[in-house]
């Protein structure tokens, strides 16, 4: 049987070069997604803005949006959304947070239920008070920060430091830009987004971790590689793993986008952009050269000559072998 | 790397069967599970979102509390002065404090230490915290001024939320509710989660609500009208409403209790026997019963006002001495109000007020969508990522699928030991883990391509491949998991559903990666002495 091959066995795509290319456009995406976050904002769910939400199925079998928009307008509860939220019976409403405390919340979806009646089944309501949507999104920015920073004292305790702080610009760099997809397509920003958000974190450090594994591992196998051919064999020699593991990632996240019904939607389409796209792009085109910058590998000459011992000389990294490695082996 | 003692072998099949056995009770209905025994009946739990059901979380209102605790200390201050027989006057509460000013200097120093009485030290005999319950300061000019301390009021909240609990637990429980939970959360905060609720406003309705029962004597000799148009109420009097047919009505109420709703023993609801409309009866205890007698008796002809959370529900005029120790509250209620009122007054007041802070309640029709839907889109998910290992890897594709397949076996195992909740988030989580439980292997499988291109002989690549990959899947995973850990720390609901399941899935991938796969490889390498390796 013919196996697939995504990426051929000896691929020798020079990486290295294209960072005069990927570091600038980075920087660019990256201002432009803080440009983005500041003006366009976020489209802060109820989780961390407060108000009410409410999700009806119009027994009819389709809902009258118009209709109940100028019903519920008439209300006076404010600014008042409707959405067409997966099948045609099916509306989200959401109301914007109402003055006067904790119990006004409550008092607006009485008089949602009053205004709307028994035309409609009520499969979903939340309600989050000021106080409580408060507390959720200090709650989440924490939480973004604190994974952040366990990763990095974990990253620096098995790496070097050059090795931390590279992940962690990647890292913040997968942040912002998945900031600014969520920006431009104006997706719910709610506590499901910080899961989705810790697990690209999560994700692209996994794949950071593996590429600097074995940047790790050249370093010590072959002294006499020059840091930028260092890195493009790593990265070709993982290039493969990181392929076949973001189609496998790529499409449990597509079932669950096609199938997973809207309530997850957003989550798995953040996850899609920032771990698929992102993050793979991150792990290969930044965190990897960035090293140089970092200053790993400087104390490497050209006239040191240490073969590694025999008992321990692995294969040579795949066909990319560099004259120098190929000399290393007896 | 490739070679397992028999022992070793065993041990770690018998983990990983025995983990998926664990999964066994989720495959049976609720009913049969009861029946098995104690140790064999832990099964996941389906989150609210799956089964339908109400999240509330409630908050002690802090400001009643305060209150409450001010106005007590005003009356400690009151019969502390009385009974010293010291001269007192302006005692008020202002803002958070109360202050008295002492009439004669010459009292001042007595009075000042006999205040200073009134602040005890907190947490009892053996909490020796050092804090005290008020702050007692002399401010000059004779007058004094207490403040209730911080810790005092934190030391309240928290004994109000430990009463109040019960009695929420015992209001739900009567509204007939399955598996309800109630439980503290923080300082000031009690959620309620119940499971599969037809109705959440009744829900909410009788968690919000104080049920306060009062039993006062209306103020005849003053008139209502004048005291809402002048907006002069009498000292001893409050002023209240009754609401009756959607309009509300002003009642002068005495501020004396005749009887309060601590001393009723029981409250049912029924029917007047003789307009047929809906009402609640009521039981007192002796104590609520003699004094009602008492009162009952002296007033005969005069109204009294059932007084609860401060409205009227009604005004009735006593025509006879009560001397059985029951009654009834008639007002205009439907047999649902009447019923939520008995319950209410069985269950007790609440010893401060509650607000609802947030509520999240999905209706059963969502919840059986969203299993549907989880499932459609596992099943999808896990058809797409077995088709693709094997055709990229072939017979270790088929290897890995095995991997996978016990992988999220023994993931509804652990969820089972740990009767963990099951959110949708959660599903996407248990997905999501087997796109990334396949990279463990892939990891492993393209090493061994990658030695096997350098040249090693099939056993011996094989070995190296694992040997070298196992460091990096370790390495790699672990970042995972710690923003699973710091996701399930902050998270609450269906999101720490999501990092429950994507904690234990890397746990368990870690566990497969590092023997089960192993272990089938090893056997294979066994059994076939392969010259070539086939991936």
């Amino acid at each position: 049987m013919r196996l697939l091959r995504i990426v051929p066995d000896d691929t020798k795509f020079d990486f290295m070069r294209f960072r005069r290319i990927s570091f600038p456009m980075s920087a660019a995406l990256s201002i432009l997604a803080i440009v983005l976050y500041f003006t366009h904002g976020l489209n802060f769910g109820i989780d961390f803005q407060g108000g009410t939400l409410i999700e009806i199925q119009a027994k009819s079998g389709t809902a009258d949006l118009q209709r109940m928009r100028t019903t519920l307008s008439a209300l006076g509860l404010g600014e008042v959304q409707l959405q067409q939220f997966g099948g045609p019976a099916d509306v989200l409403i959401r109301i914007a947070q109402q003055p006067g405390g904790e119990t006004a919340q409550q008092a607006a979806v009485e008089k949602v239920r009053g205004a709307l009646g028994s035309d409609v089944d009520y499969r979903r309501i939340e309600v989050v008070g000021p106080r409580v949507s408060g507390e959720l999104l200090y709650k989440g920015i924490l939480g973004v920060f604190a994974a952040i920073a366990a990763i990095l004292v974990y990253l620096w305790f098995r790496f070097e430091w050059q090795f931390a702080l590279g992940a962690m610009i990647a890292n913040v760099h997968d942040l912002v830009l998945t900031l600014g997809f969520m920006s431009v397509t104006q997706i719910d920003f709610d506590l499901t987004s910080i899961a989705a958000l810790l697990t690209i974190l999560g994700y692209s450090l996994n794949d950071t971790v593996v590429i600097y594994d074995r940047i790790r591992e050249m370093l010590r196998r072959y002294k006499r590689l020059s840091m930028p051919d260092l890195l493009n064999v790593s990265i070709n020699s993982t290039l493969s793993r990181s392929i076949i593991t973001h189609v496998t990632v790529a499409m449990s996240l597509l079932a669950l986008l096609l199938f997973g019904g809207p309530a997850i939607h957003s989550f798995t389409a953040t996850m899609m952009f920032g771990v698929v796209l992102v993050g793979t792009y991150t792990s290969v085109f930044i965190a990897s050269p960035i090293l140089i910058y970092l200053g790993v590998g400087t104390g490497r000459t050209e006239h040191v000559e240490t073969p590694a011992p025999a008992t321990d000389t692995p294969a040579p990294p795949a066909k990319a072998s560099p004259p120098a490695a190929a000399k290393a082996r007896p | 790397m490739l070679y397992f003692s028999r022992w070793k072998a065993i041990a770690i099949v018998a983990i990983a069967v025995i983990v998926c056995l664990c999964a066994v009770p989720n495959f049976f209905s609720p009913q049969t599970v009861a029946r098995w025994p104690e140790w064999a009946q832990r099964h996941v739990v389906l989150g609210l979102d799956l089964q339908g059901g109400s999240h509330i979380l409630l908050e002690v209102d802090a400001n009643d509390v305060r209150q409450q605790k001010l106005d007590q200390v005003r009356d400690d201050v009151r019969r502390v002065l009385r009974d010293a027989k010291i001269g007192y006057t302006g005692l008020v509460i202002r803002g958070d404090t109360v202050e008295v000013r002492i009439r004669e200097g010459s009292d001042f120093q007595t009075a000042y230490s006999k205040l200073r009485e009134l602040s005890v030290p907190l947490g009892g005999l053996l909490g020796g915290t050092g804090q005290r319950s008020l702050a007692v300061s002399d401010t000059g000019n004779a007058l004094v001024r207490l403040t209730v301390t911080e810790a005092a009021m934190t030391e309240r909240i928290r004994q109000v939320v430990e009463q109040t609990i019960p009695i929420i637990e015992k209001r739900v429980n009567e509204l007939g509710l399955v598996e309800p939970t109630v439980q503290r959360q923080g300082i000031d905060r009690i959620l309620v989660q119940v499971p599969g609720l037809g109705d959440p406003e009744a829900l909410l309705r009788i968690l919000g609500k104080t049920a306060k029962l009062e039993f006062r004597l209306v103020d005849v000799s003053n008139s209502p009208q004048d005291a809402v148009q002048q907006g002069r109420v009498p000292p001893d009097d409050d002023l209240l409403y009754e609401t009756r047919g959607g309009q509300k009505y002003p009642v002068l109420v005495q501020k004396q209790v005749m009887v309060s709703g601590a001393d009723l023993t029981d409250a049912q609801p029924g029917f007047d026997q003789r307009s047929g409309e809906p009402i609640v009866t009521f039981r007192f205890n002796t104590a609520g019963a003699r004094r009602f007698a008492q009162v009952s008796q002296e007033n005969v002809g005069r109204p009294f006002a059932i007084v609860l959370d401060g409205e009227v529900i009604s005004a009735p005029v006593i025509r006879e001495a009560i001397l059985g120790g029951s009654g009834q509250i008639s007002g205009s209620f439907t047999v649902e109000s009447a019923n939520e009122l008995a319950i209410l007054l069985r269950a007790g007041a609440l010893p401060a007020k509650l607000t609802p802070i947030e509520q999240r309640v999905v209706g059963p029709g969502l919840g059986q969508d969203s299993i549907q839907k989880g499932k459609l889109a596992s099943y999808a998910g896990a058809v797409l990522v077995v088709v693709f290992m094997f055709a990229t890897y072939g017979l270790f594709g088929l290897f890995a699928n095995i991997a996978v397949a016990i992988n999220v076996a023994m993931i509804f195992g652990v969820l089972s030991l740990l009767n963990a909740t099951l959110t949708l988030p959660g599903i996407a989580g248990i997905v999501l883990t087997v796109g990334i439980a396949v990279d463990s292997n892939v990891l492993i499988y393209e090493r061994i391509r990658e030695e096997v291109r350098g040249g090693r002989s099939a056993i011996s690549a094989i070995d190296a491949g694992f040997s070298r990959a196992l460091a990096t899947i370790l390495d790699s995973n672990i970042t995972t998991f710690i923003a699973a850990a710091v996701l399930f720390v902050i998270g609450t609901g269906p999101v720490r559903g999501f990092a429950v399941t994507l904690g234990i899935g890397i746990a368990t991938s870690l566990f497969t990666a590092f023997t089960l796969t192993r272990l089938i490889v090893a056997s294979w390498v066994q059994w076939q002495r392969p010259k070539t390796v086939p991936i």
